[in-house]
């Protein structure tokens, strides 16, 4: 009986995870084309000399965002460990979350009317690294120089 | 105070470099916001009480760095990084440093 229950409760919160956690990600890239497209006007690059035709203010800006798997996509992550090979469920979170961290830096450069963002560097950090048994939590963080257009 | 993470800022010039300047700062995520981050775990997506958390911790260390700077009579930093590490269960320190250097027209 006892075993019942528990393998209930797990089946209750992988139709919870699987359900929400698609819809979740579904409107979430939907909002990162439309920004992405919005945002398009402001570039960024990885190069790391400023153009020399045009005087620029710099200043640092910069975006994060902490995202972890649901509990459907940890569980198929996991059968998936056992027999290697691609886990895509892994690779949509991190794509999602690096294009959300990229719009939230060019947002902070939009408000202060820059032109360009220059030396974009991005980080990945595991935040539960050492602790046994937890969904992973992951913060991607995008950097660079935005360059404001300076009227002579 | 200029903060950039180029190596040269246009139209100004390096009059003297005055060496590494550094930040640090380390949080630990409290146990309110990680009860409500085990619950997000299920339907997974942003947490936002961690993003908080660590973009607070990264203005600190930032603030830290330019504090030294200032204490050096710098009034750029150059070359600017930034990076993360996990250095205890349930803690990240957030490291940042650049080069202090004074600039003249």
């Amino acid at each position: 009986m006892d075993i019942l229950i528990t393998l209930g409760i797990i089946i209750i919160l992988l139709l919870v995870g699987f359900v929400f956690g698609t819809m979740a990600e579904k409107r979430h890239y939907k909002n990162i084309i439309e920004e992405e497209k919005r945002l398009n006007k402001i570039p960024a690059m990885s190069c790391r000399m400023p153009p020399e035709t045009q005087a620029y203010d710099q200043v640092l800006v910069m975006g994060n965002i902490v995202v972890a798997n649901d509990y459907f996509k940890f569980f198929t992550a996991a059968l998936k460990n056992f027999f290697g090979g691609r886990l895509n469920t892994f690779e949509s979170l991190l794509d999602r979350g690096r294009r959300e961290a990229v719009i939230r830096m060019k947002k902070q450069a939009e408000s202060m009317d820059a032109e360009l963002i220059f030396n974009v560097k991005y980080i990945t950090a595991n935040l539960n690294a050492g602790e046994e048994g937890k969904i992973g939590s992951i913060e991607l963080f995008a950097y660079g120089t935005a360059m404001i257009r300076v009227n002579t | 105070m200029i903060v950039s993470n180029l190596e040269l800022i246009f139209g100004k010039r390096i009059n003297k470099h005055l060496g590494v300047v550094q930040g640090s700062s380390v949080r630990a995520k409290h146990a309110g916001r990680d009860i409500m981050a085990g619950l997000k775990n299920l339907v997974g997506g942003e947490l936002k009480g961690y993003t908080e958390l660590l973009q607070e911790s990264r203005e600190e260390a930032t603030d830290r760095m330019i504090e030294q700077a200032r204490s050096l009579g710098a009034n750029a930093v150059l070359n600017v990084r930034y990076s993360t590490s996990s250095v205890a269960a349930g803690a990240a320190e957030i490291y940042v440093y650049g080069t202090a250097v004074l600039l003249s027209e």
